[in-house]
C-alpha cells in the first residue's frame, strides 16, 4: 500500500477510536453540572454520591480521550504536510485557538474537579465542574469549525495553491458550521445520556441501588426528552445544507444518481450502490420522497450522482449504509423517548422491564452512531480534503512508507490495549456500584446565613471565599 | 519588534514552558521504580497527579501555535522527525493512562511499569526529536526532502539520553518540595546524581554541538550577540553550583528552581545560536511564517487568553500548594 491510503487508514483510526471517548465527556461533564448543581441547591446527599459514581466513569473517559486527541494534532504535520501547508494560514489558528481556550480550562480545572474536594469550597468545585463543561464544548466549537471548513471553505483566497485568510469570521463561521456544531454536540449530549440510561436501566433491572439509579435515569431521561427530538430536527437542518453546499455527498449518501426531470425524487430506503455500474442493486424505494426531505416540496429536483464527472464522486456504497445506520439510530432514539414519555404519563416508567432492558441495549448506539456518522461526512467529501479545491491525493507528506506501516501498527497494538484495559477498568467501576458511605461529603461544609461559604481545608486551615 | 519576532519568543516560551513543565512530570515517572513500597509509589503519583494534564496540554497547544505561527517547521519537522515524535506520542499516551487505570487496578505493577516505560519513551524521544533537530533537515521546495533515518545518529542519541537525565533532575527536584520522609530523602539523593550527569552531558554539548554546527560558533562570536551570550555559560555554572550547596544543606524550594535555571540557560544559549533560522541549515523564520493576518489574528488569542490560562493554572498549583500526604488521591 501506498503512503496516502496508510495514512489515511491511520487517521481514520486514531480519530474514530479518539472521538468515542470526547463524545462521551462532553455531554457527561454536562450531567455532572447538573448532579453537582442540585447537591448544592437541595443538600440533598444522593446527589453528591451520584456525582462521585459518574465522575470515576468521566475520569476514566477523559484520561483515554486526552492521549488519543494528541496524536491527531500532530498526524496533520507528519502525515499530511501538503494538506498542512496548503491550509496552515486558514486551518492553524482553529487548531492553536482550540488549545488555548478549551484543553487549558479542561485540564486546568479537571485535577480541581477530582482531586479538590477538600481543597476549595463546594462553590469553586462546582464552578470547576461548570468550567471544564464549557471547555469540552468549546473544543468541539473549534474543531468542528476547522472540520466544517474542510467542508465548504470560506473566508479564504487561493494564491498558487496556497490558502491565505480574507476574514477570519467567515473561516469560522462557514456555511456547514452552525449545522456542524449543533449536530456534534447534541449526538455528544444524546450518547452521554443514553450511555447513563442504559447503566441505570441495568442496574434497576439487577434491583441493586434502586434510589439511586431510579435518580440518576430520571434525570437522563428528561436530558433525553429535549435532545432526542432535537437531534433529528438538526438533522433535517444538516441534511439540507449538504444538499444545497456538497450536493455530490448528498447524491451518494442518498445513492440518488439520476437528477429527477420529471416529477419527485424517490428515496431509496434499501440497496447496494454499485460505483462502477452506476446503480443500486436490490433497491427499495419510495417516491417522491427524497425530495420531500430535501426540498420539503413533492417535485423539488435533487442533483443525481452521474452529474458530477466520475472522479469527483464519493463512495455511495459506503456513505449510502454509514448514513442510514445513523439515521436509523436517531429516529430509533427519539422513538424510545416517546415511548418513555408516554410511560412516565402512565407512571410505570421504572416498573416497566421491557423498557429498562431495551435501554441497556441501546445504550452503546449513540457511540455506533456518531462513528458512522463521521464515517459518512469524511469519506462524503472525498475525492476531496478541501471540498472542491484540494484533493485527498495531493494532501500526503513526502514520507517513507514503512514510517507508516510502523506507526499504524502501532496504533493497533496501543488501542488493543488501551482500548481492552478502558473497557475492563470502566467495567470494574460499573460492577462495584455507587459508594453510599465514602468518601464522606465535604461534612465540615456549613452555609451561613451571610451566604459566605467556610471549608475546612486538608490541613485543617479555615478557607472562606 | 515586528510580528514575527513576536512569535519566535511566544514559540520559544511555550515549547520552554512545556519542557519544564512536563519534564518534572516525566521525571517523577522515571523515578518512579525507585519507591520502595506501594505508599510511597502513591505519594510520588500524587504529587503530580492534579497537574499532568495541564502541564502536557502546553505541547497540544504548542502544536497548534507552531502550525498556525510557522506553519513550515511544523510540516517539515514533523514529517523528518516522524518515527521519534510517534514514539514520543506513545510514550505519553501509556504516562497518561496510567493515572487512572492504576487508580483503579488491583494489578497495580502493571501500571506502574506503563507509567514509567511511558515517561522513558517518551523523554527519551523528545530528546532525539531536539537532537534531530539541530543537526538540519534537508529542504526542498519547502517540503521535507530527507529520508525516514536521517535523524538517528550518535548526536541525536546523545541528547535522548541527555534530556532524559534533564528530566530525572527536574523530577527530582519537585519530589523534594512535595514530599517528606523516605521519598524526599530519596529525591535528594537522586537529584546529585541526575544533576551531575546533567553538568556531564551539557559539557558533552557544548564541546559536540559547535563540531557538528560551526555556524553555532559564528552566530555567537558576532555582535551584537558576544555581549550577551557569555551569560549562559555562566549562569549555568553558578545553578549548577547553588543545585549542590542547596541539595546538601537539604533545601527544598531551591534545587528544582535552581534545575530550572539550568533549563533555561542552556535552551536560551542554543537558540540565541540557532536564531533566525527556523529549520537548519537554511530557512529562515521569515520563511517559514505565516501570513500576517494569521500572525495577527492567533496573536489576539495568546494576548487575550493566555494570561487568563496562566493565570488559573497558577491558581491550580495554589489550591494544591504544600506537601502531599500519605493517603492522598482520589479518595479524598
Amino acid at each position: 500500500m501506498d503512503v496516502l491510503s496508510l495514512s489515511r487508514i491511520q487517521f481514520g483510526l486514531t480519530t474514530a477510536f479518539h472521538i468515542l471517548f470526547p463524545t462521551l465527556t462532553i455531554g457527561l461533564s454536562l450531567y455532572l453540572v447538573i448532579l453537582e448543581g442540585l447537591w448544592l441547591r437541595t443538600g440533598n446527599e444522593i446527589y453528591y454520591r451520584m456525582y462521585r459514581f459518574w465522575i470515576k466513569i468521566f475520569a476514566i473517559h477523559f484520561a483515554v480521550g486526552v492521549v488519543s486527541g494528541i496524536t491527531l494534532e500532530f498526524e496533520f504535520g507528519t502525515n499530511f504536510a501538503r494538506f498542512s501547508q496548503a491550509v496552515s494560514n486558514v486551518f492553524a489558528p482553529l487548531l492553536a485557538y482550540e488549545g488555548m481556550t478549551a484543553f487549558f480550562l479542561e485540564a486546568g480545572f479537571l485535577g480541581i474537579m477530582l482531586f479538590g474536594w477538600k481543597r476549595v469550597s463546594p462553590a469553586v468545585h462546582f464552578l470547576s465542574t461548570c468550567l471544564v463543561a464549557v471547555g469540552a464544548s468549546l473544543s468541539a466549537f473549534w474543531i468542528m469549525a476547522a472540520n466544517a471548513w474542510m467542508q465548504t471553505p470560506a473566508g479564504y483566497e487561493l494564491i498558487h495553491g496556497k490558502f491565505h485568510v480574507t476574514r477570519f469570521w467567515d473561516v469560522i463561521f462557514n456555511p456547514a458550521f452552525p449545522t456542524h456544531l449543533t449536530h456534534m454536540l447534541l449526538a455528544s449530549y444524546e450518547t452521554a445520556v443514553f450511555a447513563v440510561a442504559g447503566i441505570s436501566a441495568w442496574f434497576l433491572l439487577k434491583r441493586q441501588h434502586e434510589a439511586f439509579f431510579r435518580k440518576s435515569l430520571s434525570i437522563a431521561l428528561v436530558m433525553a426528552a429535549l435532545i432526542a427530538p432535537l437531534q433529528v430536527v438538526a438533522g433535517d437542518f444538516k441534511g439540507q445544507n449538504v444538499a444545497r453546499y456538497q450536493p455530490a455527498k448528498l447524491a451518494a449518501m442518498e445513492a440518488h444518481w439520476d437528477t429527477n426531470t420529471q416529477g419527485g425524487a424517490p428515496f431509496v430506503a434499501f440497496a447496494f450502490p454499485d460505483m462502477k455500474a452506476e446503480k443500486n442493486l436490490c433497491e427499495i424505494t419510495i417516491p417522491d420522497m427524497l425530495s420531500l426531505i430535501i426540498t420539503h416540496s413533492l417535485h423539488g429536483e435533487v442533483r443525481g450522482l452521474k452529474t458530477f464527472p466520475p472522479e469527483d464522486r464519493p463512495n455511495a456504497a459506503i456513505t449510502f449504509w454509514t448514513f442510514r445506520i445513523m439515521a436509523g439510530i436517531g429516529f430509533l432514539l427519539a422513538g424510545v423517548m416517546l415511548w418513555a414519555g408516554y410511560l412516565a404519563f402512565r407512571k410505570r416508567l421504572f416498573d416497566t422491564p421491557l423498557f429498562l432492558k431495551t435501554l441497556v441495549m441501546i445504550q452503546p448506539l449513540g457511540f455506533v452512531a456518531t462513528v458512522v456518522g463521521w464515517i459518512t461526512v469524511e469519506v462524503g467529501r472525498q475525492p476531496w480534503v478541501v471540498y472542491g479545491l484540494i484533493r485527498t491525493k495531493d494532501s500526503v507528506s513526502p514520507i517513507a512508507a514503512g514510517n507508516v506501516v510502523w506507526s499504524l501498527g502501532m496504533f493497533l497494538i496501543l488501542f488493543a490495549v488501551v482500548g481492552g484495559s478502558y473497557f475492563y477498568f470502566t467495567l470494574k467501576v460499573l460492577r462495584n456500584g455507587p459508594d453510599a458511605e465514602a468518601p464522606a461529603t465535604p461534612s465540615e461544609v456549613s452555609i451561613p446565613a451571610s451566604g459566605k461559604i467556610t471549608a475546612t481545608n486538608a490541613a485543617g486551615r479555615e478557607v472562606t471565599s | 519588534m515586528n510580528l514575527i519576532h513576536i512569535w519566535v519568543f511566544l514559540v520559544g516560551l511555550v515549547v520552554i514552558l512545556y519542557v519544564m513543565l512536563d519534564g518534572f512530570n516525566l521525571g517523577v515517572g522515571m523515578l518512579f521504580p525507585g519507591a520502595a513500597n506501594r505508599a510511597e509509589q502513591d505519594v510520588m503519583m500524587a504529587a503530580i497527579a492534579p497537574v499532568w494534564d495541564a502541564n502536557q496540554t502546553w505541547i497540544v497547544f504548542g502544536g497548534g501555535a507552531l502550525f498556525a505561527s510557522f506553519p513550515m517547521i511544523y510540516t517539515v519537522l514533523f514529517s523528518a522527525l516522524y518515527i521519534p515524535l510517534f514514539t514520543f506520542l506513545f510514550g505519553l499516551i501509556f504516562r497518561g493512562v496510567a493515572f487512572e487505570f492504576r487508580a483503579n487496578s488491583h494489578q497495580k505493577h502493571i501500571w506502574n511499569r506503563a507509567f514509567f516505560g511511558g515517561s522513558l519513551v517518551a523523554a527519551f524521544a523528545q530528546g532525539v526529536t531536539l537532537g534531530g533537530y539541530i543537526e538540519g533537515i534537508r529542504v526542498r521546495a519547502g517540503i521535507f526532502a530527507g529520508g525516514p533515518w536521517d535523524w538517528l545518529t550518535p548526536f541525536s542519541i546523545m541528547t535522548g539520553v541527555a534530556l532524559t537525565a534533564g528530566y530525572m533532575l527536574l523530577g527530582a527536584g519537585y519530589l523534594i518540595i512535595k514530599t517528606t520522609g523516605p521519598v524526599q530523602e530519596r529525591a535528594y539523593r537522586q537529584a546529585f546524581w541526575a544533576g551531575g550527569a546533567v553538568a556531564l552531558f551539557l559539557c558533552i554539548v557544548a564541546v559536540w554541538t559547535p563540531y557538528h554546527n560551526p555556524e553555532f560558533v559564528a552566530n555567537w562570536l558576532s555582535r551584537p550577540r558576544i555581549y550577551g551570550v557569555w551569560v549562559f555559560p555562566v549562569l549555568s555554572a553558578a545553578s549548577f553550583v547553588l543545585l549542590f550547596h542547596h541539595l546538601k544543606k537539604r533545601s527544598e524550594i531551591q534545587p528544582f528552581v535552581w534545575s530550572l535555571m539550568i533549563f533555561l540557560s542552556a535552551y536560551l544559549a542554543l537558540q540565541s545560536a540557532i536564531y533566525p533560522c527556523a529549520i537548519l541549515p537554511d530557512i529562515s523564520v521569515a520563511e517559514a511564517a505565516s501570513q500576517p493576518e494569521t500572525l495577527i489574528f492567533t496573536l489576539w488569542g495568546v494576548a487575550l487568553i493566555l494570561p487568563v490560562v496562566l493565570g488559573y493554572v497558577w491558581y491550580s498549583y495554589r489550591v494544591f500548594r504544600g506537601k502531599v500526604a500519605y493517603g492522598d488521591g482520589y479518595e479524598q
